[in-house]
């Protein structure tokens, strides 16, 4: 009973307070850095495309929600002919930034992507593809990985020797 | 302009008063309830979202008013009325300020009484021909509700009876020109207050409706405007039981002069108005057998020991 009536009392106190709220079209909630929202792709510090079309992210996709087909240029770089996310089933759970071993998937903290038709929320690639290097910097796949395709003479790149003449290697 | 057409003026003033002000009350709910909550509630509609009831109204008013096809069709449609109907009947009895009142009836508090307990059929009645198994239990709840509230109600009212000596609402207002009833009946007071809560069926004790348990209880079936009846019914049954309070506990319109006694009246209606918003926002809803139990064997024994106090005491001065 007593407490009760404290409950009333310490209820009412609360009019004093500081508001909570944060008035959302004037005012914005932070972001973190690493907040999970709309997806995006990036492209590499010599502004190729990152996405190698390996196909990590639709496998490990839990909603199934990326769609894509692989294509090469004619150097053999590999990529996708198309890349559909669909927004209205995807859940933001980061998990094809994580599978994605070229840093191209990205996770940013944007969340404003409200729309009308359910149609508008498939985005193309031209939608995902955004010009910068997103949250990982300075990091080139086909500078590291063994295969050339016009980025790199083979053996040229970071940390990898020359390549072995393997006639050589005969005992 | 003759005692007739008066009359009549008044009867449309209170019954419009009334109801605009049970829509009002949507608001100033959901507003205070923000404040209580450290939030802002509506407030973009118009300056402080005072517009909020309008787009609230012409929502409900364009909502899809749909009756499903396994109920009882007509017993569904007149309940909700049975709530708006008796809630404003009962206006009749209230003195507004001298003078302005619909119907200086004799017996005022028991057409009262008698107004609040029909209120009761509209949830019995809504749970019954919903013919679902959640409003079902919430017309059941209602009718227990209604058995341990109804008698401690009436009882806690009679101290205030016998101070005045009369059943007359008028009268009763006019007897406590010296002091306030809630002074000489606080147990009273207390006692119809808890009383009220229950009789309007808000939080905390909403059991019939009970969200968490039973979907929306009684009005699960109901949408569109036969909702906004049980809605507008609600907010007309706080404005009834707080002018009831105002009037037979904290002297009614009256007050220093400054003001004219129609405003006190409404100040002191509102604040108890607050009072039940404050308390929804902070307490929790009991069980159903918690509310009988603690209506049976406290509250009403609490009721007749000072309703036999205070007839003592009233005999002894005399
Ligand atoms: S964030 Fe999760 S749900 Fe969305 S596309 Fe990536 S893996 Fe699929
Ligand atoms: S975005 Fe990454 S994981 Fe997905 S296909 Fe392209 S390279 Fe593979």
């Amino acid at each position: 009973m007593l407490s009760s009536i404290r409950t009333v009392w310490l209820v009412f106190l609360h009019m004093f307070k500081k508001r909570v709220t944060i008035e959302y079209p004037e005012k914005k909630a932070f972001l973190a850095p690493r907040w999970r929202g709309r997806i995006v792709l990036t492209r590499d510090p010599d502004h190729n495309e990152r996405c190698v079309a390996c196909y990590l992210c639709a496998a490990v996709c839990p909603t199934d929600c990326i769609s894509l087909q692989a294509t090469e240029d004619e150097n053999g770089r590999r990529k996708p002919e198309y890349f559909r996310i669909n927004f209205s089933r995807c859940i933001f759970c980061g998990l094809c930034e994580d599978a994605c071993p070229t840093y191209s998937i990205q996770l940013v903290p944007d969340f404003e992507m409200g729309e009308y038709k359910r149609q508008d929320l498939v985005y193309e690639k031209e939608d995902l593809l955004i010009d910068g290097q997103g949250k990982y910097h300075g990091y080139n796949f086909y500078r590291v990985a063994g295969v050339a395709v016009g980025v790199k003479g083979k053996g040229e790149g970071e940390n990898e020797s020359a390549p072995v003449d393997r006639k050589k290697l005969v005992p | 302009m003759s005692e007739t057409w008066i009359h009549i003026l008044i009867i449309v003033c209170v019954l419009l008063g009334m109801v605009t002000i049970a829509a009002g009350l949507i608001y100033v709910e959901r507003r205070m309830l923000a404040v209580w909550q450290e939030r802002y509630g509506p407030n973009r509609v118009g300056p402080f979202g005072i517009f909020q009831v309008m787009a609230d109204m012409v929502k409900i008013f364009f909502k899809e008013d749909w009756i499903p096809g396994f109920v009882d069709r007509k017993v569904f449609i007149v309940a909700p009325t049975i709530i708006m109907i008796t809630t404003l009947l009962s206006f009749a009895i209230v003195p507004f300020a001298p003078g302005i009142v619909v119907a200086n009836l004799n017996v005022g508090i028991l057409f009262f009484l008698a107004m609040s307990s029909l209120g009761a059929y509209t949830i019995v009645l809504a749970g019954w021909a919903s013919n679902n198994k959640y409003s079902l239990i919430g017309g059941l709840r209602g009718a227990a509700q209604m058995i341990s509230y109804e008698v401690f109600m009436g009882l806690s009212l009679m101290g205030v009876v016998i101070l005045a000596g009369s059943f007359n609402m008028t009268d009763i207002v006019m007897e406590q020109k010296g002091m306030w009833n809630v002074v000489p009946q606080f147990i009273g007071f207390v006692i119809f207050f808890i009383a009220g809560l229950a009789e309007t069926h808000r939080l905390p004790f909403d059991i019939p409706e009970a969200e968490s348990e039973l979907i929306a209880g009684f009005h699960s079936e109901y949408s569109g405007m036969k909702f906004g009846m049980f809605f507008v019914g609600e907010y007309l049954g706080i404005t009834l039981v707080s002018a009831m309070t105002t009037v037979l506990f904290f002297g009614g319109w009256l007050g220093p002069s400054f003001l004219p006694p129609i405003v006190w009246f409404l100040i002191k209606m509102f604040a108890f108005i607050l009072v039940f918003v404050l308390l929804r926002a902070s307490l929790p809803r009991p069980r159903y057998d918690q509310l009988m139990s603690w209506g049976w064997k406290i509250l009403l024994p609490l009721a007749l020991l000072n309703l036999l106090v205070t007839g003592a005491i009233v005999l002894y001065n005399q």
